[in-house]
């Protein structure tokens, strides 16, 4: 268990060391940083000075290292748009997308799992059938389109919920919530729906295909045969087991979510972390951008770390495997 | 011309064909993606109008609606946007940027991925493990996330006056830089199992250059699911190139693809001009959906080999 864990952590760090080093690179050597600092007025001497003052004449390793260290401080310089200091304008926006991105994953599982449950126990059923439907649509529809459409439905046409904004939020020691207010609920509403809907699809077809996967197994055949009510088989023993894999996904795809915020927050001009990201692409604003990159890669790491432990512990057969193997 | 006949004869016997005809939601998914990609490909000639050429629009028709709604014109059978440009014609010749980009993205991560998947699986070892680990660091987040950082960078290394010209070139090499892992895996794995198999073992016998092995007796038989791949990429390479327009950092508005329709559609959505929204909507949904049942049906059909 120990050697599992420390070789993850090992692997986790090369991995953060290579997202370092992309974005060191983007950093350094994606335009002039003093060119970006300076005004025109600047002489060459000045520029010059800077340059020794900022150190972009050290070597490579010099300047990487202390990259990562004053990543590690969280310092990651100062946005070439704005002139604020990068780290905190993204703290400033991540209540935002946090509160959407964990409200669309509940809704992606509360409405997922049910409908998955019933497409695996009904398989042939008409409503099961709808359901399969709509899933592949909900996987052709680009993110941005669904989004689109529920604004057309709800904001213009019906005009019953807010087109773009957080609403009324409330700040609570440096935190701006929405979830307090009704406004600020109701602004939620659309946003979650858009992002959720791919993540609930999945969960979706996950879930059937570990029901079927699962209904089919002689323990499921033996628990019929002792007797015990369809509820009992199908809840306590066939979605229990099926739910191993889905809580595995559902922790992965928490990254994606976090990622695919990007896209919702452009359409709903949700001001979060994704819409800030976007707004630096379009205006090459890289410290912006190589912050946000180290920042969601280390998401993204300490989530696969923690799904892959928790497998390990979970799921014994994994051990064994590995016991024979003798890695 | 007996040749022709033989291989004619063959395609309809094959089983694949056999289950094409068996399956009616795939006709139908082939009859739509076949209508839309000839209508994209024959746009400049098809279309009623040319929506680049500014003298042919006029401002006073601006923002018409659909033919058949009231103020409807009927030489504009969709409806115009907001500078008066046929949507009929804008959406035909969008789709064909869509598709081109589509296309064009694809061949590039299969070129790359079935390249890397095969040293990968030939050479073994350190190359192998070198290509593999950057696989799976990039496995680990997602496309479009990739795709949009290639093209931030992109942008930024380019002098601003290029930005536009090359647009659609780096859009190309993000969305195909994005795409290649799956394709290398899966090459990677037929490779190592078929660089054991006698026929390869006499090539090398005899002393072919192993980049001949690789591209004339490997890849051939590792070419099935990598055609599967390319299918339901193609819906996925659709997506991408769709969203980043949309998000403004893909095709520039003056060559405008689906997603930059929509972009722009967007801004109209509240004042009532639905159509400039919704039809390239529309077409890109339905497009997609089709090349994705495509794709779940030759998965399907194709599936022995891809176990």
């Amino acid at each position: 268990m120990l050697a599992f864990t420390i070789n993850r952590f090992a692997q986790s760090l090369v991995v953060m060391f290579f997202v370092a080093l992309v974005a060191f690179a983007m950093f350094r050597y994606v335009g002039d940083p003093v060119h970006q600092m300076v005004g025109i007025e600047t002489t060459l001497e000045e520029r010059e000075a800077l340059r020794v003052e900022l150190g972009l004449n050290d070597p490579f390793y010099v300047q990487f290292g202390r990259f990562v260290g004053n990543a590690l401080l969280l310092d990651f310089g100062v946005s070439y748009q704005h002139k604020k200091p990068v780290t905190e304008m993204i703290v400033a926006r991540m209540p935002a997308t946090l509160e959407l991105s964990i409200l669309s994953a509940l809704f992606a599982l509360l409405i997922g799992v049910p409908m998955g449950v019933y497409t695996g126990l009904n398989r042939d059923g008409f409503l099961s059938k709808c359901f399969m439907t709509v899933s592949l649509i909900g996987i052709s529809l680009p993110t941005f389109l669904i989004g689109i459409l529920l604004i057309f439905l709800f904001a213009v046409i019906l005009g019953v919920l807010p087109s773009f904004g957080r609403g009324t939020v409330v700040d609570i020691g440096g935190w701006r919530t929405g979830l307090l207010t009704v406004g600020g609920l109701k602004a939620l509403i659309m946003p979650a729906i858009t992002l959720g809907l791919f993540q609930m699809t999945l969960i979706m077809r996950l879930v059937r295909a570990e029901m079927l996967e699962v209904l089919r197994t002689d323990y499921i055949k033996f628990a019929r045969a002792r007797g015990l009510t369809n509820r009992a088989v199908n809840f306590g023993h066939a979605l229990k087991n099926t739910l191993v894999p889905v809580i595995t996904i559902t922790g992965l795809q928490l990254g994606s979510i976090i990622a695919f915020a990007i896209i919702t927050e452009t359409v709903f001009q949700w001001p979060g972390m994704g819409l800030l990201f976007l707004q630096a692409i379009q205006t090459v604003d890289i410290p912006i951008m190589a912050a946000y990159l180290i920042m969601i890669a280390m998401f993204f790491v300490v989530i696969n770390l923690i799904v892959d432990i928790l497998y390990y512990v979970v799921d014994p057969r994994l051990r064994i495997e590995r016991g024979v193997r003798g890695t | 011309m007996d040749r022709l006949i033989e291989v004619r004869r063959r395609f309809f016997d094959s089983d694949l064909w056999y289950s094409f005809t068996r399956s009616r939601i795939t006709m139908l998914a082939a009859i739509v993606a076949i209508t839309i990609i000839l209508g994209a490909v024959f746009a400049p000639w098809i279309a009623p109008y040319d929506p680049f050429d500014l003298s042919s629009i006029d401002l006073m028709d601006s923002q018409t609606p659909p033919a058949w709604l009231e103020d409807g014109d009927s030489r504009f059978l969709l409806g115009t946007d907001d500078q008066g440009r046929d949507m009929l014609s804008a959406i035909l010749h969008g789709s064909r940027i869509s598709i081109w980009v589509g296309l064009a993205s694809v061949a590039f991560s299969l070129v790359l991925g079935v390249g890397l998947g095969l040293l990968s699986g030939y050479a073994g070892g350190k190359v192998d493990a070198f290509i593999m680990r950057i696989a799976e660091i990039q496995l680990s987040f997602p496309a479009i996330l990739i795709a949009l950082l290639i093209d931030g960078v992109m942008r930024g290394i380019l002098p601003p006056d290029m930005r536009e010209q090359l647009a659609v070139l780096v859009l190309i090499l993000a969305i195909g830089i994005s795409g290649w892992v799956q394709y290398a895996r899966t090459v990677r794995g037929s490779t190592m199992v078929e660089k054991n198999k006698e026929y390869v073992q006499a090539a090398r016998l005899i002393g072919i250059h192993p980049a001949m092995i690789m591209l004339r007796h490997i890849l051939p038989n590792a070419m099935g699911p990598v055609l599967v791949i390319a299918t339901i990429h193609l819906a996925v390479a659709i997506i991408t190139e769709a969203t980043l327009s949309f998000l403004g950092v893909g095709v520039p508005p003056t060559e405008p693809s689906l997603g930059t329709l929509i972009r722009i559609g967007n801004d109209f959505l509240f004042s009532g001009e639905w159509w400039i929204t919704i039809f390239p909507g529309a077409t890109l949904a339905i497009l997609v959906l089709s090349v994705n049942l495509l794709g779940d049906w030759l998965r399907d059909a194709m599936n022995p080999k891809l176990r």
